[in-house]
């Protein structure tokens, strides 16, 4: 048996050990401040109602978010309304109804590994699957089968080319695993007792979800969605695959215009040389960090006021 | 699927016999037919069906898509397979012969992986461990959410950050650093450092709010049984409480490691462009991803043999981080300590 270790040294081990977690946990929030002061620090000078009210220009006291701002806009409402639907009944489906069958291992496996893929590789599936159609309406836009006159709202065609709606599902393909793990987890949160009341008063299974699981779980899946929502409005690089515009002077009119997004905005004046765009770079920065916070905000908001204990 | 109940139309439809008169089953409405009912509910559970698999669609999509567009890359005349997984030369877009062999890409993710992981993953546990083992709730209750704020802002925004911030400040050591090895060490306005330090701090949240799950785990009779035989706090989180979350805590790294890999914007901003395999974390470096940028920022006509190597870039990445996401599920499977 080894000796055991003088109480100082122990003690001192301790003490040691807890400046060293203090030090580490204080790196993260020191880098946390620096990141956002200096970002304030650049990006200050710029915003004012003008900034959000133009459109981009090549010189940079001219130029302002107003394209980027209203693409992101469409590009994240698309991805809202198909992600949600899409994910929240996959995990309603894996939690409440599916038997455990190989089947299902196999599509929670996979979902995981979903999660796992980079955004980018997303990018490049919705480049040849919505953009392209994989090539089933010819290979340029010239062949596309149209539906509508192109300045009507209701203005369709097939490919999608890289327009809103090919971005909005893009995105969608990228956070639905989020979606649905976060869903399950706010269905599996919910005790089973309230199913079994609902089953035991004679509901049948899809009136016991509609009725009592899914209300009860609203505040967890909103949480979940809210954040991949954040998710989304940050993401860019897939974007960037299926052809967002880097520089565009007008917001999108209907589902087949064409857009650019606020990150990728910001993207195109981080990789500038000169110094003024780097200060738009920073307010661009200042209004996606504003949204995100808002987004958090919210998501914590609904968290703390609807979820009552269930037990 | 159905409950487990009779329906209510089996019920008789007058005054129950032997009930009072003041109680009549009819007050409570019509009964619905069984058989629509049964018929809404399977409609409604089939359609969640046909939802679960459109996420086995997607996975197909994204294995069709790249093995099929990375076969046609490698029918092109100027590629051969043996190359591209041997070859220590990528210039696709420069010089009179191009070679694609794909490791100074993968050598330039995994420099600037290992830079990341090599900051955030000591960092990060040991965070973790103060948040659960040491803070106070009042503490943990303003951590927790400057954490998540962390891991909520887009990765553009740590690009421009290691742009403006970090390379700048990595340059102030030039002088000092201009004499040594010739001056290979000295900073340029790209450089595989500054990019793997902003993505450690991009990966810093995830790493240690997955982590501090894991310890939060581990149940407290352990704790409280190396505390009664005299474990200081220091002997029971060390080498009793993270030894048991070891499955969970390897895991987080796992999934840290993997996103660091597939991380776009900051090295596309921040790394430069120039593919090479070297060790020099002041050398500018093109990763697998910032390469797939490059070409789709439009570098590279669409169809030619530039634009395809793209795909079979994004193959690669898509089976490493594929590797690594299930490595890390089969060690939290395999190697998960239950205690209930």
């Amino acid at each position: 048996m080894a000796t055991p270790r003088p109480a100082a040294t122990r003690v001192f081990q301790n003490r040691a050990f807890l400046w060293l977690c203090l030090v580490a946990t204080n790196v993260a929030v020191v880098v946390l401040a620096v990141l956002l002061l200096s970002i304030f620090w650049q990006g200050f000078g710029e915003l004012d109602w003008d900034f959000v009210t133009k459109s981009a220009s090549r010189k940079a006291e001219d130029a302002g978010i107003k394209a980027p701002l209203w693409g992101s806009i469409w590009v994240c409402a698309i991805c809202a309304l198909t992600a949600l639907p899409l994910g929240v009944g996959t995990a309603i489906y894996l939690e409440e109804f599916a038997r455990r069958t190989r089947f299902t291992r196999i599509v929670q496996t996979n979902i995981l590994n979903l999660a796992g893929v980079p955004s980018i590789v997303y990018g490049i599936l919705g480049l040849t699957a919505f953009v392209r159609m994989f090539g089933a309406f010819g290979s340029n836009l010239e062949n596309a089968v149209e539906f509508g006159s192109p300045e009507s709202l209701f203005y369709l065609r097939l490919p999608f080319g890289s327009s809103v709606l090919a971005a909005g599902l893009t995105l969608m393909l990228v956070i639905l695993p989020i979606v649905i793990i976060s869903t399950q987890e706010a269905l599996r949160a919910i005790p089973s007792s309230l199913r079994s009341g609902a089953m035991a008063l004679g509901a049948t299974p899809w009136q016991t979800v509609w009725g009592i699981t899914l209300p009860a779980a609203v505040p967890g899946i909103m949480t979940g969605a809210i954040l991949a929502m954040s998710r989304a409005i940050g993401e860019s690089a897939p974007l960037l695959v299926v052809g967002s515009a880097l520089f565009l002077r007008f917001t999108p009119e209907n589902l087949m215009s064409e857009y650019s997004v606020l990150p990728l905005q910001i993207f195109n004046w981080a990789q500038r040389p000169q110094a003024e765009f780097h200060a738009l770079a920073a307010g661009g920065i200042i209004i996606q960090l504003a949204v995100l916070l808002t987004f958090n905000g919210v998501a914590v908001l609904i968290r703390q006021k609807l979820q009552k204990p269930l037990l | 699927m159905n409950g487990p109940l009779q329906p209510a139309s089996d019920l008789p439809s007058g005054p129950a016999r032997g009930a009072s008169a003041a109680f009549d089953l009819r007050s409570l409405g019509r009964p619905r037919s069984v058989r629509g009912r049964d018929l809404r509910e399977r409609l409604i559970v089939g359609s969640l069906a046909v939802a679960a698999t459109f996420s086995i669609a997607v996975t197909f999509g994204i294995v069709i898509v790249l093995a099929n567009e990375t076969l046609g890359f490698f029918r092109f005349d100027e590629v051969s397979v043996t190359e591209f997984f041997t070859g220590t030369e990528w210039n696709p877009l420069l010089g009179a012969e191009k070679h694609f062999g794909i490791w100074p890409l993968v050598a330039g993710t995994l420099l600037v992986t290992v830079i990341a992981a090599s900051f955030a993953l000591p960092l990060g546990l040991v965070s973790a461990i103060y948040l659960s083992e040491y803070a106070s709730p009042r503490v943990r209750s303003t951590l927790k959410p400057a954490l998540e704020i962390l891991a909520g802002i887009p990765t553009v925004v740590y690009g421009f950050f290691a742009l403006m911030v970090i390379t700048p400040a990595l340059q102030k050591l030039n002088p000092a650093l201009a004499d040594v090895a010739g001056g290979a060490f000295v900073f340029g306005n790209y450089n595989a450092l500054s990019a793997g330090l902003a993505m450690g701090i991009m990966i810093l949240p995830i790493v240690c709010s997955l982590s501090e799950d894991a310890l939060r785990a581990v149940p407290r009779g352990l704790r409280d049984g190396a505390f009664a035989l005299g474990g200081t706090r220091f002997d029971v989180s060390v080498k009793v409480v993270v030894p048991a979350a070891l499955s969970g805590i390897v895991a987080a790294f796992l999934l840290a490691i993997s996103r660091a890999i597939g991380e776009t914007m900051i090295v596309a901003l921040a790394a430069g462009g120039v593919a090479q395999i070297t060790a020099n974390p002041a050398a500018e470096v093109q990763t697998m991803t910032a390469y797939m940028v490059q070409i789709f920022l439009g570098d590279a006509p669409a169809g030619g043999v530039e634009y395809k190597s793209s795909y079979a870039v994004a193959a690669t990445l898509f089976v490493i981080t594929l590797l690594l996401t299930m490595l890390g599920q089969y060690i939290l499977r395999r190697f998960r300590e239950e205690y209930d």
